[in-house]
This record gives structure tokens, C-alpha cells and sequence, in this order.
């Protein structure tokens, strides 16, 4: 059994064009029909406060499921989580707020749905994800020699960094002129300090959020369903015997960095332009990390739909105690203590909610068939 | 002869102070089965943590056909072609047994990591390759019926064999088994040596093992390394072995000498 047995059984067992395509384009079809609908059917039936709410949840599903790759998938405990969703927030708000200024001597929105002013939120977005995976790469790196509390020390400690930096800069410039007289790299620390960087254009909207929600979703689900994610289950099942097998374990460590950084910076250019929201240092600091982290715990690490679930749980939780707000955390913190010791592997475990023994059952007596795999 | 599809040559290791392996010299011929052994502490799992790139050796060469893998990374040597099981069963537990084997699979993928995120065509007749091979893999060894069982909750043997399946799916040219026998009752250990040939026959394997039941090595192997204190003490067939003075003496001990 050779390399190239392997290929040629591969090439013997090829899918049908039309076949590989439908599993490959079909999801993105389905996602994009939903996001569509949320954007044009159901926010403008629901009013402000719960198209908040469903944005504050997809910003929140993104960053816990794309933790997940880094704490569930390959077993390293980072919790600095919100340290890239800052360096994405500030990157992406740089972008918009000067660019607008410049391009339109304004940093109100720009044109409507799609427009000049969304399509240049789109490529801060973009630029932002990209920003916070090059520091997810400096970030993995150390990961190469350390482990277990080690490792979390680092990126805790790399958020801390990130958060003291930003309240270091000055304040934001107000008008085009000022931005032309300022020098490039000067301008670079205009962002607003302590204060927080205000006045940023209000582009996100129920449909940036899922759109980019459902690719963090297709993205997490496509990687630990395929061989270069088990790759990486396999770093945190045991490393030593992943690298007996060949698998470049440093190489997926830092690989898992560096795509869980790039959702992150997106969530966070998405959070810097969202409606009732300041994007400032304290905003972002360890509290929002560990934040994200309790999500994939209690979600359960590695597994998606739980930490989707787990996400929504805690998005959706304070605002139901608002009613007693005095106690809310309190409540909120019972709860997670409760949780914790009744289900310590998490509300699903290492499984998706699909794979679950009753689900299963569920599903094989609505369908009356086994469930086809694909 | 031709030259020794494995060799290793005055290999040596210290920790700290403590030599655990000195001119340590391995030839394993292509198509071999041949057997490390020695008493507890010799260094048979250290040689097998040095052949695959676990510990790096402080002096000698190790060659692989015709390439040099010393100081390689473990994932690299493994890639070349050698692999191993561990004693103390190493599985990725709380995995299927099929993601197992299938994770072994992964070094002989071509599919980048952006071809998996969009589902290309060939990423997916590679998938069904991998899925097809483990499954074969796994039906060799006796475990497809339990391919969607957690590689945790197997029977002892099972593990064993799983690991064999495992280091299977990486298509090595040598296969290194580390006590592959221990914990396994006289059936399963009968079981388990035409199991051995069969796969070295079938897979056109070079098999290297380490076993602390004679029994299985004076039947299974062909060629018999005998190690004491890091260093080889004999070496040659089951029976020139046996009645080395050398080796009675690394296991019974000399009548002058109190063991522990």
C-alpha cells in the first residue's frame, strides 16, 4: 500500500461532477437564502432591540466557535481571545472611519445596501480578520515550546498587551484636513485611547453579522469534518503519538492560531460598528476572553452545534435577568457553577448535537431510515 | 547481502549523567522480523524513541533506505516510511476508531487546507479514499465491526490492535511494535503472531518488535537483538540467543551479583 495507491483509489472513487458540486455549493446556497431572509424578512418585523440581540449573538457565536478551533479542536488553552478581536475592531474601524473621511469628507454610512460605503466595511472586515491572524501567527509561535497553563499565561498576556497599547494612543481626528495634515504612521495612533474609538460609521447589520457567522460556521464544520481537522483533534488527543503518525503537530497548532484569530478580528470589526456598542480597550479586555471561553466550555470543547448553543445561552441569559438586574450575575454565575458540576465535559461534550444517541433515534423515527452521511 | 533497509550505527544517548543507549547498532534487512529484547530498563522503548525522532542521539547515524533520519522531527521520520506502536497504548481515545486509522491516513493526502473549507472534487474522492483504506485496514485487523466505537472504551486487545492498524495506514516500510503482545491473554497472543506475519507478508513489511514474552519472540523472529544496561549483549538467532551465557546472565543474574 503505497502514496500513490492512495491517489489512484482516490481518483477511482471520484465523485460525480454534478455530485461534488451539489455538496460543495449546496450549503453556501442554503446559508446565503437564510441570511437574505434574516436581513430583508424577519429584522424588519422584530424593530431594534431584537436585531440587536441577534447580532450581539452572531458576533458571539463567532467568537466561541472560532476559539473552539484553538481550545476544542487541538486542546491548547488560549484565553486572549478578545486581544484579536481588538486588533480586528481597531484595524477594521481605522479603515472605515478615515477612509470615510477622506473618500467622502464624512464618517456617516455611505450609500444603501451593498453600497460604497458597506462594500469598504467589507474590506475592513477582511482586512481586519487578516491583521488579527498575522498576530495569531506571533501568537502560536511560543505555542511551539509551551503548554497547558503556559500557553494560556502567554495569550492572556498578549491581550493584556494589545488592551494597555490601545489606551496608550490619542484622540480621534475629526475632519479631513487634519487627517491630510497628520503623517501616515503618526495617524496610526489616532484611534481614540481609553476614550474608546467613537464616531465609527454604523455598517453592521443583521446581514454582515450571518453572513459572516455562516462562514465561520461552514468554515469550523468543513475543517473538523475533513482530514485536516481530525489532524488537529488529534494534536489534542495526544501529541506525541499525532506526531508519530506524521502529523505536523506545531505546524496545526499554529495553523488553528491563526484561523481562530482571523474570525476573531472579523467579530470584532463587526462589534466596533455595531449599533450601541463603544469600541474601547476595556470593552475588549480579559473579561470579554474569558467570556468566550466559559462559551466553549459550556458548550463543550470541539463540538459546534454545542458551542453555538452555548453562545446563544449566554448572549440571551442577561438580558432575561435584566428583570432582576441586581442579581443578575449572581444568578448567572450559579447557573454556570450548577452547569459545571452537573455536566463538566460541557452541554454536549466532544459530540454534535446530531450525533447525540437520542437525537439519533429521534431523527431515524422521523425519517424511518438511516440518516445519509455527506 | 544487500545493504539493511534500516541501520543504525554506533548510535548513542545520555541523560544527564546516565548512559541509556552506547554504540548502539542496528542493521534490519528488508523484509525482516526481527526482535529487541531485554530486561526491564535495558533501553529497547529508548532505541525505539530514537529510531522515530523522539529523542535526538547524541553521536551515530540512522539511515532509512537511503535517507539519513537523525535529527529529523518524529512527523517527518514517520512520513519517510517508519512507523511504530507504544507501549503504553497511545490512541487518540475519545476519537472514533475509523478517525483513528483515518487521521493516519492524513500524511499521504495532497488536499490543502483551503481545498477541505470549499469541498473541492478531489478533496472529497480523497476522503472517500481515506474512508475506504481505513475501513480495509480495520477488517484486517479484526475491528471494522466497532469502527464507530470510541478507541477509549475497546477491549484491551482491540487497542492493541488498533494501534497496529493505525501505524498501518501511514504505508510504512518499517514497522516498529513496542511490546505489541503486553497485557494479552495466551489466545489473543497466538492470535496475534499470525497476525504479525500475515500483515509483514501482506503489506511487504520490515517489521522490528519489541516483547517482553518469549514465547512469541523465539517463534515470531528471525533475528534477535539482545539488549542490557544500553548496550547489545548477543545478537543472532532465537536459539544461538537462548544459551548465550550473556543473556541468561542479564535475566537470572550472576550468582555474585543481588538484583535490586
Amino acid at each position: 500500500m503505497q502514496t500513490s495507491f492512495l491517489q489512484d483509489r482516490a481518483r477511482a472513487l471520484a465523485p460525480s461532477p454534478a455530485l461534488a458540486a451539489r455538496r460543495s455549493l449546496l450549503p453556501v446556497v442554503v446559508m446565503a437564502a437564510l441570511v437574505l431572509l434574516l436581513q430583508f424578512a424577519i429584522g424588519p418585523r422584530i424593530g431594534p432591540y431584537y436585531a440587536k440581540m441577534l447580532m450581539d449573538i452572531g458576533i458571539n457565536i463567532m467568537l466561541a466557535v472560532s476559539l473552539n478551533i484553538v481550545n476544542g479542536y487541538t486542546g491548547q488553552f488560549s484565553i486572549g481571545h478578545a486581544g484579536f478581536m481588538a486588533v480586528g475592531g481597531y484595524t477594521a474601524g481605522f479603515i472605515t472611519y478615515y477612509g470615510s473621511l477622506l473618500i467622502w469628507g464624512s464618517t456617516q454610512p455611505h450609500g444603501g445596501f451593498l453600497g460604497a460605503g458597506e462594500l469598504l466595511f467589507a474590506v475592513s472586515c477582511l482586512v481586519g480578520g487578516l491583521t488579527a491572524a498575522g498576530f495569531g501567527y506571533i501568537v502560536g509561535l511560543p505555542s511551539l515550546r509551551l503548554r497547558g497553563d503556559y500557553l494560556a499565561l502567554v495569550t492572556l498576556g498578549f491581550g493584556e498587551i494589545v488592551r494597555v497599547f490601545i489606551q496608550q494612543t490619542d484622540d480621534v481626528l475629526f475632519t479631513a484636513e487634519d487627517v491630510r495634515a497628520t503623517a501616515p504612521l503618526a495617524l496610526l495612533t489616532k484611534v481614540g485611547g481609553a476614550l474608546g474609538f467613537t464616531g465609527l460609521p454604523f455598517y453592521t447589520n443583521l446581514f454582515w453579522v450571518w453572513t459572516f457567522v455562516a462562514i465561520t460556521i461552514l468554515v469550523a464544520y468543513r475543517l473538523k469534518f475533513s482530514s485536516h481537522g481530525r489532524a488537529f483533534l488529534s494534536v489534542r488527543e495526544d501529541e506525541i503519538a499525532a506526531e508519530a503518525m506524521g502529523i505536523p503537530t506545531t505546524a496545526v497548532k499554529v495553523r488553528a492560531f491563526m484561523i481562530a484569530a482571523a474570525f476573531a478580528g472579523i467579530a470584532g470589526a463587526l462589534f466596533a460598528h455595531e449599533v450601541g456598542t463603544t469600541l474601547n480597550p476595556k470593552e475588549l479586555g480579559f473579561q470579554k476572553s474569558f467570556e468566550v471561553v466559559i462559551m466553549v466550555v459550556l458548550g463543550g470543547m470541539g463540538s459546534i452545534s454545542g458551542v453555538v448553543l452555548a453562545a446563544v445561552l449566554i448572549t440571551v441569559l442577561p438580558e432575561l435577568l435584566r428583570s432582576v438586574a441586581e442579581y443578575r450575575m449572581v444568578v448567572y454565575a450559579l447557573a454556570l457553577i450548577v452547569m459545571m458540576l452537573a455536566r463538566p465535559q460541557g452541554l454536549l461534550g466532544l459530540h454534535e448535537a446530531w450525533e447525540l444517541p437520542w437525537v439519533r433515534r429521534l431523527l431515524r423515527s422521523l425519517v424511518r431510515q438511516e440518516p445519509k452521511d455527506g | 547481502m544487500a545493504e539493511a533497509l534500516l541501520r543504525a550505527e554506533r548510535v548513542s544517548l545520555s541523560f544527564g549523567g546516565l548512559k541509556a543507549v552506547s554504540d548502539f547498532d542496528l542493521a534490519l534487512q528488508q523484509g525482516a522480523l526481527d526482535g529487541l529484547i531485554g530486561p526491564n530498563g535495558a533501553g529497547k522503548t529508548t532505541i525505539f524513541n530514537l529510531l522515530t525522532g523522539v529523542y535526538k542521539p547524541d553521536q551515530g547515524t540512522i539511515h532509512l533506505g537511503d535517507a539519513r533520519i537523525d535529527g529529523l522531527a518524529p512527523h517527518v521520520i514517520a512520513r519517510t516510511g517508519l512507523a511504530r506502536t507504544f507501549q503504553n497504548i497511545r490512541l487518540f481515545g475519545d476519537l472514533s476508531v475509523l478517525d483513528n486509522v483515518r487521521i493516519a491516513c492524513h500524511a499521504r493526502t495532497r488536499s490543502s487546507t483551503l481545498s477541505a473549507l470549499l469541498r473541492t472534487r478531489a478533496q472529497q474522492a480523497e476522503e472517500r479514499a481515506v474512508e475506504e483504506q481505513s475501513h480495509q485496514l480495520l477488517e484486517i485487523l479484526g475491528l471494522d465491526g466497532r469502527s464507530t466505537e470510541t478507541a477509549r472504551n475497546l477491549p484491551y486487545g482491540a487497542q492493541r490492535r488498533l494501534e497496529i492498524a493505525r501505524a498501518l495506514a501511514l504505508a510504512p516500510q518499517v514497522l516498529l511494535l513496542d511490546e505489541p503482545a503486553a497485557g494479552m491473554n495466551p489466545a489473543e497472543k497466538d492470535e496475534l503472531r499470525g497476525l504479525i506475519r500475515q500483515v509483514r507478508d501482506r503489506f511487504d513489511l520490515t517489521i522490528l518488535l519489541i516483547e517482553h514474552d518469549m514465547g512469541l519472540v523465539m517463534g515470531l523472529c528471525e533475528q534477535i537483538t539482545v539488549l542490557d544496561h544500553g548496550e547489545v549483549i548477543a545478537r543472532g538467532t532465537a536459539a544461538q540467543v537462548q544459551d548465550d551465557p550473556k543473556v541468561i546472565e542479564a535475566y537470572l543474574g550472576s550468582q555474585d551479583e543481588e538484583e535490586r
